[in-house]
């Protein structure tokens, strides 16, 4: 078992855990953090490095460093696990944003146990990317979704209350959708009277489950890993969560949590059931595309950094499963640049506005102004982000948004281009929140006279904001590669319901 | 060609920007000066030899000497990102004659402004402007990203550049960004255009659905048959079939390519400011004078000019297109024309200008067509974006050097500067005569040309381009006039009079009032054509006099100086003439000068519909609709909680009652069944 | 006369629908506890009588009963001790007023 190196994605963050019980000092507790999130760092990238050589040696098998071992035998529930190129991009994804988010939260009060419920949480979204048992990958996004009440109710600003407490049991609805379609699932994982089982790849195999129950299941798994990927209508608690959640859990949320929606979403419901995909898509493709516009359009009037944000990231996870609908090759490749794309710039979104709060202590955009003469540093990332976010080409918005494009347009179909040049609109839209965010809040002259003796950026600050503009850059610069990471998982022999579109 | 040169030609700048942008805080002012203009100047004097490479050396790759007929040459091409395996985006550098020719503009405009700025960017202490080595980090950003618009192998990598090029204009029109009107104006250009990029994503999409490719080569090649050059047989029959019968829907009365074309037309206006998306270039006059100079009027405006010839070949296939083109172009010219006349400001009166001459390159592009002098319009539109290059910088740098001197932009506070300002005044007198069309200078080969094509096509468009250059005609002279003339300069008490600039100003509206005097005698029909082929059988210095039409070029000629006299008797002397000719017709004064209330219209439809009609119904169904929801779910789960809470008293007697009445009913419906 | 189940059985019913009765109806915790003792002995009875008639050879009613006597007895100890406490803090051991726990 410890033979396998993706065990060590759940080792090294409980290691952590216990790392941090053990701390006295908050001295004590950042050297762990910073120490823990190193080696996560580390080992993403050598596993990614390791899989490229994998790959390029001719290895054909669609998931990798697979292992399997028994944890309930009654019950066939293995703790399997397995990656691919999307999955390792996913980790990639995660470890950067716990690196960045460390950093970012410095400075915080009670630091022993914020750290320890991060890490909790992190050992859940790790456990969730690398699992392809169904029991164990459930158990794990539980697992990151509950420490999300107790920080955001306990570090939170706002209507922390109200807002973790909707956020948890909303996500908690979508639980409850999701359990049931799951054990649907494994309950027709295998022809009439043969083994039953949670793990993916076999039931993928088996192909076992009826249009029928498809039907009934692929619907309910969608809605319920869509509610975490901030589906229209279920979006709702996504603004007032993100409003009210410390920077690092802001950044952790939006950056890697709403992706286990979206990869849930082709990883589970349309993978394990290519046909009701096809059949159904079309419904969810409007909700998604309401999802586009809509979250575009309402960040136009929002007042709060935050609010605007957190709109923008409707718009723009509405977009990873608007792709992923499109059930092409390159829209769903683009659906997961989209994902690594939107989870790096919205975590350098929300690490700078909570920078910047912690300056001014407002987030209110009408309050603040001329902020890129007082700290230019911040005011640079800011911008960056933003151009990042409505698509600047040379960073990772514009590739991811461009593939999606390009291949949802590939569809033969009259009613899918027509989506996709709707989705297309909201580059427009984008672009108008994000300047009138940016002119308001850089720009112009300086609106408030406390704000003349703010200072610039930390070191911390500086170095949590360089590593996600540089892995911004570095995917918006060479696409290819990233392409070529994900494009294997969706080849139409691996993914059934690309095959039969 | 060793592809070298060429990359580097696209490095440097790209260097210079992450130089100055990253380390430019911690470097001198001078040093950073000094280094961005060295940069653009090896840039430069780099892409001189490659554009000399292509049009002179004779090599075969560059001329098929056989038919005389310059080829495209894809120097390297490397893949970016590769969405399936034939929509690949590449990135390369594609030498043909109008890349070559734009390198030349743009280079060499861009060395000028960077040079200008040296001493633009100081006060007349000497004092740097803050934010001097940022303004040449995005000096040098811009001229990367217009290099790289202008040598893309395919359509995406246009669209990459068309992106970056809009950025970069965006943070060089808010350079002054404590300015409200600076940021506001910033922000317009960029959304505006954004919406405009919309439409040529779109039309992208469309196109390469259906064709299956981003590449020029494929798109647009040109070859000859039967002695004939046209589209090449390849090209133009599999386009046409594929949009002929792959089940292309006809859509609105148009075909599906012609709505593609239409679409990344679209992003065309956006970018050359054409009516109605033209309300963007006005404001952009709020940036630095020299990034008007080399943004606003010389090089990225012209890029959308430059798509609709990129894509010739393929305007060519759907007359309906190009229809559209010269209507838009054609009504623009006008409109811009007039409100040019009415402007105080005399950045706007340039902006205006320029919107107007961009307009004739396109109506230019509309009118051409191989049956007439070998597609003459396509010639004459890239020989006026060469042309008007030149003197539209010119203008603009000499607006510079005046508003350097004076410390603002209104004519008003300028009058009778001739005396003052001598090397502003002829180098600006210069660029009047060159734009008004006066024979030598360099307008007026170019506008002539382009007359001469717009009469092969039709008449009607002819009179009415030709009313427009005596437009033009005229408010350059009205503008020359009231700075130059008008009345004696008053110098403020306390002010020293104004004079000429330093060297570094100076020079670079010197060298370009010589090339502005020259670039007429550039035997134009032999190095750009649409297809390649050379025009003339042999070339010298006064090639384009002979190749005149004088009937044209008499009546532009004369319609020209009937506007300059018109000019010099209404604003050569401070007199009451133009007072009472704005009394004559007050309303289209005010419709002028208001630009004919386009801005206004657009606030209406941002603030009051989309603002006011789409997204604060949005919002507030969002919070009241969607959030309401779960927030009444919640509330009724409270309240049904608190009904039935009054179950559980406490009272364990109750609970007895509750125990006893359950067992007994259990008891009878057991009973019950077993019966 | 042949004394049947019946007629043991009878008498542990009357007892144990006193008992009943009792719980639901008497507010004082003292009164309430006796009931609860009358209930169960009422079963006790009945554990006794059927292993006695039903299955003669076997122990295990017996046993049974004799367990329940004992928790019975624990149980009323814990009870009463209870009560006791129950007195001292609120003067009254009116099974009504005992509902501070609830909040």
């Amino acid at each position: 078992m410890f033979s396998n190196i993706l065990i060590y994605f759940v080792i090294i963050p409980l290691l952590m855990l216990g790392g941090f019980a053990l701390c006295r000092t908050d001295k004590a507790v950042r050297t762990v953090a910073v120490v823990g999130s190193m080696a996560l760092l580390a080992l993403s990238v050598w596993l990614l490095v390791d899989y490229i050589a994998l790959r390029q040696g001719g290895e054909t098998a669609e998931m990798l460093y697979t292992g399997s071992w028994v944890w309930f035998a009654p019950l066939n529930i293995h703790l399997a696990v397995g990656v691919d190129g999307v999955s390792i991009a996913m980790l990639l994804l995660s470890s950067i944003i716990i690196f960045a988010g460390s950093f970012a939260s410095w400075k915080i009060d009670n630091m022993r146990h914020f750290f320890m419920w991060l890490l909790l949480l992190s050992t859940g979204v790790f456990g969730f990317f690398i699992s392809i048992d169904m029991f164990t990958m459930f158990m794990f996004y539980e697992v990151a979704l509950i420490p999300m009440y107790l920080l955001i109710g306990q570090w939170g600003t706002g209507r922390k209350e109200y807002s973790a407490m909707k956020l948890t049991l909303m996500l908690m609805g979508g639980s409850a959708f999701l359990m049931l379609s799951l054990i649907g699932i494994y309950f027709h994982s295998a022809p009439e009277g043969g083994q039953l089982t949670w793990n993916l790849l076999e039931i993928a195999q088996n192909d076992s489950i009826s249009r029928g129950w498809q039907y009934f299941l692929f619907p309910m798994c969608f809605v319920g890993f869509g509610v975490l990927g901030a589906m229209f209508p279920f979006h709702t608690w996504s603004p007032d969560g993100h409003a009210c959640a410390p920077t690092a859990v802001s950044m952790l949320h939006a950056g890697v949590l709403m992706k286990l929606g979206g990869y849930g979403c082709f990883r589970v419901a349309m993978y394990l059931m290519p046909t009701a995909a096809n059949d159904l898509a079309w419904i969810f493709l409007i909700l998604t595309g309401i999802s586009v516009v809509y979250g575009a359009f309402s960040a136009c009037v929002q007042t709060d950094l935050k609010y605007i944000n957190a709109y923008s990231s409707v718009s723009h996870c509405g977009m990873v499963l608007f792709a992923i609908l499109m059930l092409n090759t390159t829209a769903l490749t683009g659906a997961i640049m989209q994902m690594l794309s939107h989870g790096l710039m919205t975590a350098l979104f929300f690490a700078l506005i909570g920078m910047i709060y912690g300056r001014t202590h407002t987030r209110d955009i009408r309050l603040m102004g001329g902020l890129m003469k007082i700290m230019p540093f911040l005011g640079v990332g800011y911008v960056i982000a933003g151009m990042a976010s409505l698509g600047l080409p040379g960073l990772s918005g514009f590739v991811a948004e461009m593939t999606i494009f390009v291949g949802s347009f590939q569809h033969p179909d009259m009613f899918h281009r027509v989506f996709t040049i709707v989705a297309c609109s909201s580059i427009v839209i984008t672009a108008v929140y994000i300047l009138r965010v940016v002119g308001k809040l850089l720009f112009g002259p300086v609106q408030d006279e406390h704000h003349l003796s703010l200072t610039d950026a930390t070191w911390w600050e500086r170095l949590s904001t360089v590593t996600l503009i540089v892995s911004v850059a570095a995917i918006g610069c060479f696409p290819n590669f990233f392409e070529w990471l994900i494009r294997f998982t969706f080849s139409p022999e691996i993914f059934r319901a690309i095959g039969l579109n | 060609m060793q592809p070298v040169i060429p990359i580097i030609i696209l490095a440097l700048p790209l260097t210079m920007f992450l130089v100055l942008g990253l380390l430019g805080h911690k470097m001198s002012h001078r040093l950073a000066g000094i280094l961005g203009t060295a940069g653009m100047g090896t840039t430069m004097v780099l892409a001189y030899i490659v554009s000399f490479t292509y049009f002179f050396s004779g090599n075969p790759s560059f001329v098929d000497a056989e038919t005389h007929t310059r080829l495209q040459a894809v120097i390297f091409n490397h893949d970016w990102l590769a969405f399936t395996p034939s929509l690949v985006i590449r990135l390369g550098f594609l030498l043909d004659p109008i890349s070559a020719l734009l390198l030349v503009v743009i280079t060499t405009i861009s060395f000028m402004v960077h040079l200008y700025s040296n001493g633009y960017m100081r006060d007349h202490h000497g004092v740097w402007e803050t934010g001097f080595q940022r303004f040449y980090a995005f000096l040098s950003l811009f001229s990367f990203s217009m290099l790289g618009l202008v040598v893309a192998t395919n359509i995406f990598q246009m669209y990459i550049f068309w992106e970056l090029v809009g950025a970069s204009s965006y943070l060089l029109i808010g350079f002054y960004y404590t300015k409200p009107s600076a940021v506001s104006a910033s922000k317009k250009a960029f959304i505006v255009t954004r919406f405009a990029d919309l439409g040529f994503l779109i039309g992208i999409l469309i196109l390469s659905f259906y064709t299956g490719t981003f590449n020029f080569t494929d798109l647009t090649s040109v070859e000859v048959t039967d002695g004939v050059y046209q589209i090449s047989e390849g090209t133009a029959s599999s386009i046409k079939n594929i949009f002929a019968t792959s089940a292309a829907p006809v859509f609105m009365g148009g075909s599906v390519l012609t709505w593609a074309l239409v679409l990344i037309f679209m992003g065309g206006m956006g970018k050359s400011a054409m009516m109605p998306l033209h309300i963007w270039l006005p404001d952009a006059m709020e940036g630095p004078t020299p990034v008007s100079a080399l943004i606003h009027a010389a090089t990225m405006v012209v890029a959308g000019v430059y798509l609709v010839a990129r894509l010739f070949p393929l305007y060519l296939m759907e007359e309906m297109s190009l229809q559209i083109i010269v209507v838009v172009g054609a009504l623009t010219a006008f409109y811009a024309a007039m409100v040019a006349c009415t402007q105080i400001d005399i950045k706007r009166v340039l902006a205006f200008s320029t919107i107007s001459q961009i307009a004739f390159m396109m109506v230019s592009l509309g009118v051409a067509r191989p049956e007439f002098h070998h597609g003459l319009g396509y010639m004459a539109s890239m020989f006026h974006l060469f042309t008007h290059a030149m003197f539209k910088a010119l203008l603009f740098l000499c607006a510079g050097a005046l508003i350097h001197a004076i410390g603002s932009n209104d004519y008003t506070a300028m009058h009778g500067l001739r005396k003052h300002m001598p090397i502003t005044h002829i180098t600006f007198l210069i660029g009047c005569l060159a734009i008004a069309g006066i024979i030598p200078f360099a307008g007026f080969f170019s506008k002539d040309e382009i007359l001469t094509a717009t009469m092969g096509h039709s008449t009607f468009w002819y009179i009415w381009m030709s009313a427009v250059a005596g437009l033009t005609a005229f408010y350059m002279f009205r503008l020359y006039y009231l700075i130059f003339w008008w009345k004696e300069h008053k110098v403020p008490a306390g002010h020293h009079a104004p004079h000429d600039q330093p060297w570094t100003m100076t020079l670079p509206l010197v060298i370009l009032a010589v090339v502005s005097c020259l670039a007429g005698f550039v035997p134009m029909g032999n190095l750009v054509t649409w297809n390649g082929h050379e025009m003339f059988e042999s070339v010298n210095f006064f090639t384009n006099f002979a190749a005149l039409d004088w009937g044209v070029a008499g009546i532009s000629l004369a319609v020209a100086i009937i506007a300059i006299v018109i000019a010099t008797v209404m604003y050569k002397k401070e007199n009451p003439l133009p007072e009472k000719m704005k009394n004559l017709l007050p309303n289209l004064w005010r419709w002028c000068h208001h630009r004919f209330y386009w801005d206004e219209l657009y606030m209406f439809i941002t603030h009051k519909i989309i603002f006011g009609c789409i997204s604060k119904p949005i919002a507030w169904f969002d919070h009241y609709i969607v959030d309401g929801t779960m927030n009444g779910l919640a509330l009724l789960t409270q309240k049904v909680s608190y009904a039935i809470r009054g179950l559980q008293s406490g009272n364990i007697q109750m609970y007895v009652w509750y125990y006893l009445i359950g067992a007994l009913l259990l008891g009878a419906i057991t009973a019950i069944c077993l019966i | 006369m042949e004394l049947t189940m019946i007629y043991y059985l009878i008498p542990s019913l009357i007892m144990f629908c006193c008992g009943v009765y009792g719980f639901i109806t008497r507010r004082n915790m003292i009164a309430i506890l006796i009931s609860l003792e009358l209930m169960l002995n009422a079963v006790d009875i009945n554990f006794v009588v059927f292993n006695r008639f039903l299955f003669p050879g076997e122990m295990e009613g017996m046993f049974f009963t004799l367990f329940a006597i004992g928790l019975a007895a624990a149980e009323t100890a814990l009870a009463i001790a209870i009560i006791i406490n129950v007195f001292r803090v609120s003067e009254n051991i009116d099974v009504r007023d005992v509902n501070k726990m609830k909040h």
